[in-house]
């Protein structure tokens, strides 16, 4: 067989870390364990390295490299990380290297989820570029002989104010130098009359990249005799391998078989070879019984749910009940929803001697790692986790489960192996959004006031379950969560899925207010306004309206608008939805999506928009179509030909707004917006038809079925 | 069974023995190393592999690189002029029409050879011919606004 084969360089290598710690020049800016109290929430549990976690370092040739354990996986952190360092160190953006989810070379990092990163990891970065700044100007004063005060930075250099030709670049302050400085938390950083590059649009850095071929993803790592290998899965989780037949797989030239424990791996130099053997290979399960399935999850769930704990209370549900003039009873279900990243989960890993470095397409790299010291029976600082870029994450790519695969059959082969999921591995193993069940009753009195909200959401998890209304008598109780629970409340593996918990709970809050709006005969904005005390969510809701040109009508009005609102991550979001619906057959057309959200400091506003654009199409899909079907553990959607994502022709009209905050602390971008879909469009179906539909997704036949019951 | 298959890859004549019946798109991304065409669904659902045959863009996890001798094949590799990038590829750049990246060399090949089917189409066109094109982070809107900056900036030619 001819080949002609590019080797593709491999970026970094377990000596590079030698290196920069050892005889590397420049400015380097550290952070000490004493300086936790920086990462709430982002290093907690985890015993930071002491000896090498350096958050920046200024190069002799005046490039500040930015080392963070974040990854990117589309939502736009490479540029924005960039834009805060650079803003705070007065360089040109252009000057800025991001090295990301390098375990050897970034600071720990628990992962890249939460919408984490510019409000947690951001703001650290920001310290440190300031003391860093600092540090220069310092230099600054004794190479140039001139009184700090005299002195000013930009585009990476300090220059005498009076004598703008009397100047020098960071570069040559650092040259043949090793600077280490501390960060001590003493540098303010900048405010917004400060920003030359913060809270101003930029184009994505990674782009010229990514149009080319030239980005690197997991997959895209091709090591001289590494082995592509196919595993293969049961039919369905929970089942037991009783026998199994590779011998047709064997006879093909060039195919490894291994077999450790239930592991049937089929591994050839080309991953197509693999996966053809793998398809020979003959093998008998024994499978549970499927004791739930699409339908009946929803009772199920209710009935091995604990009793639940109250996340909020107050005044007297018994006392507002009485008060109201009429009473909303109702219960939402929501699907289980797939998280289906364009790129199915990869890893990649080679084993040296007693070390190993991983490549894999992971939210959590520091995890990663760990993982592979597990299963390999190394120390962790034995594993170099090196990330490339994610191809989507959405909260999908934090378990891993391929790198430990990966690491096991490196192990076993004595070569580097590729662990690449098919498309129908990625739908078995996905760690689905939970589905789930909402009840809420509430009550509205003759004059619109809400008296009363008794709300209980079973499985979907409390972020979002608070209600934020001015409602004197209220109690949410969350029965529980994504995490911890029973072995036997689902079937397969769930695990957070963009703004977790957030997406269903918006869903029933804001369904159910709508409900009492139409009760009260009042439109649904003016009985949102007229019950809400929050000035920000008003304030989004109000913009949201203006361009939307909102008329105030009760609903059913017939005009196929709906709105939703909620707070996320941090961020408060409204959206407002025009659909048309297809009262035969049930099919709703999108026709048009407002979205306002008030972020705080919007620290790149084209990537913000990027976002909630992301957001709003994404969201079109757990609110129409996707859903997971099931019986037990056998999954039956497992590619996209019958689980249907949002395409083309599904998009509507989106406008988008950043309310102007810059003076309040940035906030989550990446998640808020897509936990209105459903809300915005069960509301404007309502509006259009009148037909009120409680189970997400919204598909054509229970929109028909929801037309025919309220007919 | 093994077969030689001569074809052009991104403008350079390759002669390549391989089994006739394995997927373009693997022989590209392993056998001749270009990686950037990407697995996305394997049964041609999603176009993330798609790539350019005689200019028209094709499934490349579904089509067997025998069906390609004596073809032309390019690739997102292939796209640019050296360092002059396709006014498709520039336009997904100005546009921001990307988040994660994984979908653009798909979106990218199937915009290039809709736009030569036909250079100037209006945005119920451009959506038809995308419609088969998958992307999970919702760049769709940018896409379909950077192929129209395409088509504005070609305006037939290119």
């Amino acid at each position: 067989m001819t080949i002609e084969h590019e080797i593709h360089p491999i970026p970094l290598t377990v000596s590079r870390r030698e290196f920069l710690k050892l005889s590397a020049t420049g400015l380097f800016v550290f952070f000490t364990a004493g300086d936790l109290s920086l990462f709430t929430g982002e290093a907690e549990g985890a015993v930071l390295p002491s000896d090498f976690n350096a958050f920046l370092r200024i190069a002799e040739d005046g490039r500040v490299a930015c080392y963070t354990g974040k990854i990117e996986m589309g939502q736009g952190v490479v540029t924005s990380l960039a834009q805060m360092l650079a803003d705070e160190l007065d360089m040109a953006f252009a000057s800025v290297d991001m090295v990301m989810g390098d375990t050897d070379l970034c600071p720990y990092d628990r992962g890249t989820f939460g919408s984490l990163t510019t409000r947690v990891f951001g703001p650290a970065l920001r310290r440190a570029g300031a003391e860093a700044r600092a540090v220069l100007l310092k230099l600054a004063a004794a190479h140039l002989d001139v009184p700090l005060e005299k002195l000013a930075a930009d585009q990476g250099e300090i220059y005498h104010k009076d004598h703008p030709g009397n100047r020098v670049s960071y570069g040559e302050l650092t040259r043949g130098k090793r600077i280490e400085h501390y960060v001590q938390g003493n540098v303010e950083t900048k405010g917004p009359a400060g920003f030359r590059l913060m809270n101003r649009p930029k184009l994505r850095a990674d782009a010229l990249e990514k149009v080319t071929g030239k980005a690197k993803y997991a997959g895209d790592i091709q090591l001289p005799g590494m082995l592509c290998a196919r595993i293969l899965r049961p039919p369905a989780h929970g089942s037991r391998l009783l026998s199994v037949d590779t011998s047709e797989a064997e006879k093909i030239e060039g195919v490894h078989v291994v077999r450790d424990g239930e592991m049937i791996a089929v591994l050839h130099e080309k991953w197509d070879i693999a996966d053809k053997a793998l398809r020979t290979v003959k093998a008998t399960f024994e499978r549970p019984e499927a004791k739930v399935d699409t339908e009946s999850i929803f009772d199920h769930l209710v009935n091995i749910a604990p009793p639940g704990s109250s996340i909020a209370e107050g005044g007297s549900i018994e006392a507002g009940e009485k008060r109201a003039g009429s009473l909303v009873d109702s219960t939402y279900f929501d699907g289980y929803v797939a998280h289906a990243p364009m790129e199915p989960h990869t890893a990649t890993v080679r084993l040296e001697g007693d070390r190993a470095t991983v490549w894999p397409s992971s939210q959590t790299p520091f995890p990663a790692k760990d993982e592979t010291a597990r299963v390999l029976g190394i120390p962790p600082a034995k594993v170099h986790v090196i990330s490339p870029y994610l191809g989507g994450g959405f909260g999908g790519k934090s378990r891993n489960l391929q790198v430990g695969e990966a690491a096991r059959l490196a192990k076993l082969t004595g070569k580097p192996v590729q662990v690449a999921w098919s498309r129908a591995d990625e739908f078995f193993h996905d760690s689905f959004r939970p589905a789930a069940v909402v009840k809420v009753r509430s009550g509205v009195d003759g004059e619109g006031r809400i008296t009363a909200w008794d709300y209980h959401v079973y499985f979907a998890g409390d972020r979002g379950a608070e209600q934020f209304y001015d409602i004197a008598n209220h109690r949410t109780v969350s029965h529980g969560g994504i995490r911890g629970v029973s072995p036997d409340v689902h079937p397969f593996a769930v695990g957070p899925w963009r703004a977790p918990a957030n997406n269903t709970n918006t869903f029933a809050r804001e369904s159910q207010i709508d409900m009492m709006a139409a009760k009260a005969g009042i439109d649904p904005l003016a009985f949102r306004l007229m019950n809400l005390g929050d000035q920000r969510m008003k304030r989004v809701l109000e913009a949201a309206a203006e361009l939307f040109g909102w008329q105030s009508k009760p609903a059913p009005s017939g005009l196929g608008r709906g709105i939703a609102c909620g707070i996320d991550a941090g961020t408060w979001v409204a959206t407002m939805a025009e659909v048309g619906v297809d009262k035969k057959t049930g099919a709703v057309t999108v026709k048009r999506v407002v979205c306002a959200q008030d972020m705080g400091l919007c620290v790149n506003p084209a990537g913000a928009v990027l976002q909630m654009e992301g957001c709003i199409t994404m969201g079109l899909g757990y609110a129409l179509s996707e859903e997971v079907r099931f019986a037990g553990g056998e999954i039956f959607d497992r590619n996209f030909d019958t689980y249907d994502i949002p395409r083309f022709s599904w998009l509507p009209k989106i406008e988008t707004i950043i309310i102007d905050n810059v003076e309040a602390a940035p906030q989550g971008g990446g998640e808020p917006a897509i936990i209105t879909m459903g809300g915005a469009l069960a509301n404007a179906i309502f509006d259009a038809c009148g037909a009120r539909v409680f189970r997400l997704p919204m598909t054509r036949e229970r929109v028909r079925k929801a037309i025919e019951a309220s007919g | 069974m093994n077969e030689e298959i001569r074809f052009t890859l991104n403008g350079e004549r390759r002669t390549i023995t391989v089994e006739g019946d394995r997927p373009l798109l693997w022989v590209i991304r392993q056998d001749l190393g270009l990686t950037g065409t990407k697995y996305g669904c394997g049964e041609g659902l999603c176009g993330t592999c798609t790539v350019l045959v005689n200019g028209e863009a094709v499934r490349s996890c579904h089509t067997p690189v025998r069906d390609v001798r004596n073809k032309e094949v390019v690739t997102i590799e292939g796209l640019a002029a050296g360092d002059r990038l396709h006014p498709v590829q520039q336009a997904f750049i100005e546009h921001d029409a990307l988040q994660c990246g994984y979908c653009t060399p798909g979106m990218i090949m199937e915009a290039t050879a809709f736009l030569r089917r036909n250079p100037a189409p209006d945005r119920a066109d451009i959506v038809e011919a995308m419609d088969g094109n998958l992307c999970r982070c919702g760049a769709h809107d940018r896409i379909i606004k950077a192929i129209e900056t395409a088509a504005a900036n070609m305006k037939g030619g290119d």
